[in-house]
């Protein structure tokens, strides 16, 4: 095991020095060029609803839909071939190139070929196979694998790529700028393009009706691969159809928006093949229009696993994906390291967990899966609505169940054991049950504290647990927030028009129990009564590690220990953001739905509820303002949380701030690269603090250097707190009224 | 208030596209100021306009086709939200000529102008049904950042135009 985690930490640490700064570069210009693009179209969130109710449908409806595509397309003058595997896929299409003596192959970009090594397959059939995309060209030439989704081939510099070529074609004139290296690469491809007995493509969307494939490009590449060879080979996977051409529609207006920020691509070709354009023969010299060559069109739709996962209710969302790689763009990790650390055979990032386990068996998965650390900020980026983490959640789970490889279907009954499983790895289980732990360290502080800090125990949690000792342990606290509350001798306020619970997550009841307080005082002087009862973990930590089967016991436990409250017409303010997020959202997948629907209802972050108090005509006189606030200063710089982010509350908090009097700056980058265990991990420690950096670099310029540092997570603050000089604070202590607790 | 037509001229801008307004009567004198030669084309399908005698080789061999520094070839649509043109294949080779040479320039009548994609994606299932079923929404030239920086011209040209033929006055 610590081998296994020293060998990952190296290898991301190499990863990340060789490929980091292009994958930075590249990622974050791509994920700022999307919020800017996604913000330039008004009908946004319509067009997300429709291109998600169309791939729901379709999928549904998908053995229907592949007959029609293979009638539409015969009825044109194509051929369709339903393969099962990558190995039928490639001995239909080396068939055909051995039929046509294929000597020259060229191919436009596409992951499914990749996926089922097309290439080499060809390569042994003796023919000729180019890359004619430059990305994938400059990996055909370095013999690399995609790092990125739409750009495959981001994490080469452009130094990097003028090396390789220098070097590989020894070109007349050494190549230097990118005007140089494209002209080269034209020039070459081109010659291979004339050349070429067959041009093999994807298809972005394949239309039932109209039997119409559509390809996303921004080179010309793809047309000319389609238009010159007389032969045309495409292969898409089966959940890229469609049911009409109509639906084409909203994915043209998402598409490019969501994987490169541009409004739409150069290129949206939409070709029902045979396409009307004649085939050129550069060896003739003839009008070209007067060639009266047939031509010749295949079809290859792919299953390879998808009907398997069609059929598995948890990775079925993978198939809407149309694989625009906003999801990698948005994620802190990947913008860090980028594909290649995230592994798999073929797809990368976030969503590649769904798509490896689903068509290379859940092994393939299992190297990258961990760099999800389920932060969420995929989760509204995704132009087809994919919770992505719940893909991820619900493949670690799987894997910590070392279940049969390609049984997609046991989750139903994972979902439902005592316990997790024997062979579970001990990391897992330690950062799982950190409700265990907390409720012990705290019972035992500050003996705890001390112990868990002294270098033997450091090294010892280092190596069995996997606990890197660079990371500050939070230290627990002897009295929890919960037993404060009971020992506490304030007079309730009568005749309450507001009345809330305030949640004791794990941090905020044995950790961090001041904001906890302050969150007390907070509401009591608007007015609220207030109840801090025992509540079970939310059960947040467990299901980070994959152990869904204990996070529903403890979601279980908690709408239990709440619905008295709620019966009672309490609401409940959580002061954790994650927290939050899981009564919000992963409850309604491990509760039924009357109890999720309550707690989501009824549960607000406290700022949010503050926020709501202010509104409904509340005085704030009472609470802490810019020029009373214990030396805080007046001017902040507030990170939000990742989750509460894409619960869209970031809002709420510098609302309420600046009401107050607060000069409220915020960051922009995705998140800090905490997010809870994730950050202690020792394989993944430098990771983190890499992501932090960013965060760290925003707060450290001119405009935010002199301020007070406020965070809402517990991660982000420790982040914080580790990266910068400054003491970071929760927001609820600055405007909480002075307190003698 | 844009109209329609400017809409597509500001974003047929806004992608590095140059645009040339003209009229029915004034359209080849307009094309020969905007097409460098050697210049290939396919033939305009629209019945007020041709490019007959204006020095466009309307039957390129494959040398031409390679030679050439110029395409014309007309476009069914225009979409003025995006600066996107509707290019169809068409057996005479219109896909070939607005795709090789360095330079394309695309003949847009305004009566084919429509406001969005909504809108031009009803058309086109209309067309694509009735048999004309290929067809590049092309928006500005070819582009590439794969080589480090964006970089115009790829496998497909590096300059592109719009000559759009206003509606004759009624
Ligand atoms: S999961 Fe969503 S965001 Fe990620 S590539 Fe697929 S469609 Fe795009």
């Amino acid at each position: 095991m610590a081998t296994d985690r020293s060998r990952t930490a190296d290898r991301i640490r190499r990863i990340m020095a060789a490929e980091g700064d292009s994958v930075e570069r590249n990622t974050r210009g791509f994920n700022e060029g999307r919020y800017d693009s996604v913000d330039r179209l008004e009908e946004y969130d319509a067009y997300k609803d429709r291109a998600r109710a169309i791939k729901e449908d379709a999928i549904e409806r998908l053995p229907e839909l592949i007959e029609r595509v293979r009638e539409t397309v015969e009825e044109n003058g194509g051929t369709v071939y339903l393969a099962d595997d990558a190995a039928d896929a490639n001995r239909y299409v080396r068939e055909l190139a051995r039929e046509r003596a294929a000597e020259t192959v060229v191919k436009s970009k596409s992951m499914t070929t990749e996926e089922i090594d097309l290439n080499e397959a060809l390569d042994a059939e003796g023919c000729d196979v180019w890359e004619t995309d430059l990305g994938e060209f400059v990996l055909q030439v370095a013999d690399e694998a995609p790092s990125h989704l739409v750009a495959p081939a981001i994490h080469q510099s452009r130094e990097e790529i003028a090396a390789l070529f220098n070097e590989y074609f020894d070109p007349d004139m050494e190549l230097e700028t990118a005007e140089e290296l494209t002209a080269f690469a034209r020039e070459y491809l081109g010659d291979r393009i004339e050349n070429a007995d067959i041009g093999v493509t994807g298809a972005n969307f394949v239309t039932a009706d109209t039997g119409t494939m559509a390809l996303v490009t921004s080179e010309g590449n793809a047309r000319k691969t389609v238009a010159v060879p007389d032969t045309h080979v495409a292969v898409a996977g089966v959940e890229k159809i469609v049911p009409t051409f109509e639906d084409l529609q909203p994915f043209v207006e998402l598409i490019a928006r969501s994987g490169t920020g541009q409004d739409i691509t150069s290129y949206v070709s939409l070709f029902s093949p045979p396409v009307a354009t004649p085939p050129v023969d550069f060896d003739d010299d003839g009008p070209i229009a007067d060639d009266p060559a047939d031509r010749d069109f295949h079809l290859v739709l792919l299953d390879n696993g998808r009907m398997d996962m069609r059929e598995d209710d948890q990775l079925r969302e993978t198939l809407y994906c149309i694989r625009c790689g906003a999801c990698s763009n948005s994620c802190a990790n990947f913008q860090s390291v980028g594909g290649h650390a995230f592994g798999g055979e073929t797809y990368s990032g976030g969503i590649a967990t769904g798509w490896e386990a689903g068509v290379h068996g859940r092994e393939s998965a299992d190297d990258f899966n961990d760099l999800c650390t389920g932060c969420s900020r995929c989760v509204n980026q995704c132009p087809v609505k994919i919770d992505i983490p719940w893909i991820n959640t619900v493949v670690r789970d799987r894997r910590n169940r070392g279940a049969e490889d390609g049984q997609l279907d046991f989750l139903v009954e994972g979902l439902t054991p005592d316990e997790e499983p024997a062979g579970m790895d001990l990391q897992k289980r330690f950062f799982g049950n950190f409700a265990t732990l907390a409720k012990l360290g705290s019972a035992t502080a500050p003996v705890s504290n001390w112990v868990a800090d002294t270098l033997p125990s450091r090294l010892a949690m280092e190596r069995v647990l996997g606990v890197d000792r660079r990371r500050d342990l939070p230290e627990f606290e002897r009295e929890t927030f919960v037993e404060w509350f009971r020992n506490r001798d304030v007079p309730r306020p009568v005749d309450a028009d507001y009345h809330a619970v305030v949640y004791p997550d794990l941090y905020t009841n044995y950790i961090r129990t001041d904001r906890g307080k302050a969150t007390v005082r907070t509401l009591e002087a608007l007015g609220v009564a207030v109840e801090v009862p025992e509540v079970a973990s939310s059960g947040r930590a467990p299901l980070s590690q994959g152990m869904i089967a204990t996070a529903e016991d403890h979601a279980r436990e908690v709408s239990a220990n709440l619905e008295p409250y709620l019966e009672a017409g309490y609401d409940v303010v959580a002061v954790e953001p994650s927290d939050l997020a899981m009564f919000r959202g992963e409850y309604e997948r491990l509760l039924d739905e009357r109890r999720s629907e309550t707690i989501a209802e009824r549960s607000y972050e406290v700022f949010e509820y503050v926020y709501g108090l202010l509104e409904n005509g509340v005085d704030p006189a009472s609470l802490s303002g810019a020029d009373d606030a214990g030396g805080a200063g007046s001017a902040l710089a507030y990170h939000s949380h990742c989750q509460q982010r894409t619960l869209e509350l970031e809002a709420y908090t510098t609302d309420v701030l600046e009401r107050l009097g607060y000069d409220v700056v915020t960051s922009d980058v995705e998140c800090c690269g905490m997010a809870g265990s994730f950050g202690y991990k020792s394989e993944y420690y430098e990771l983190s603090v890499d992501v932090g950096e960013r965060l760290k670099e925003q707060f450290e310029m001119p405009e935010a250097a002199d301020r007070t540092v406020v965070a809402s997570g517990t991660s982000c603050l420790e982040q914080l707190d580790g990266l910068l000089a400054r003491r970071p604070r929760h927001p609820i202590s600055l405007v909480a009224p002075d307190g003698s607790e | 208030m844009q109209t329609q037509l400017e809409t597509f001229e500001t974003n047929l801008g806004s992608v590095r596209t140059g645009v040339t307004r003209t009229s029915p009567a004034a359209f080849q004198d307009v094309l020969g100021d905007v097409i460098d030669e050697p210049a290939i084309g396919a033939p305009i399908p629209f019945a007020e306009l041709s490019l007959e005698g204006t020095g466009v080789v309307l039957e390129p061999t494959p040398d031409q086709l390679r030679e050439a520094t110029c395409g014309v070839t007309a476009a069914a649509l225009g979409v003025a939200d995006y600066g996107t043109v509707v290019l169809e294949s068409t057996p005479a080779g219109a896909e070939l000529a607005g795709l090789f040479p360095d330079r394309h320039v695309v003949v847009v009548r305004e009566r084919d102008l429509v406001a969005d994609m909504a809108a031009a994606f009803e058309r086109l299932g209309e067309r694509f049904r009735d048999g004309n079923d290929d067809a590049v929404l092309a928006t500005g030239p070819s582009a590439t950042a794969d080589m480090g920086d964006l970089v115009h011209g790829v496998h497909g040209p590096r300059e592109t135009h719009a000559v759009i033929v206003e509606d004759a006055a009624e």
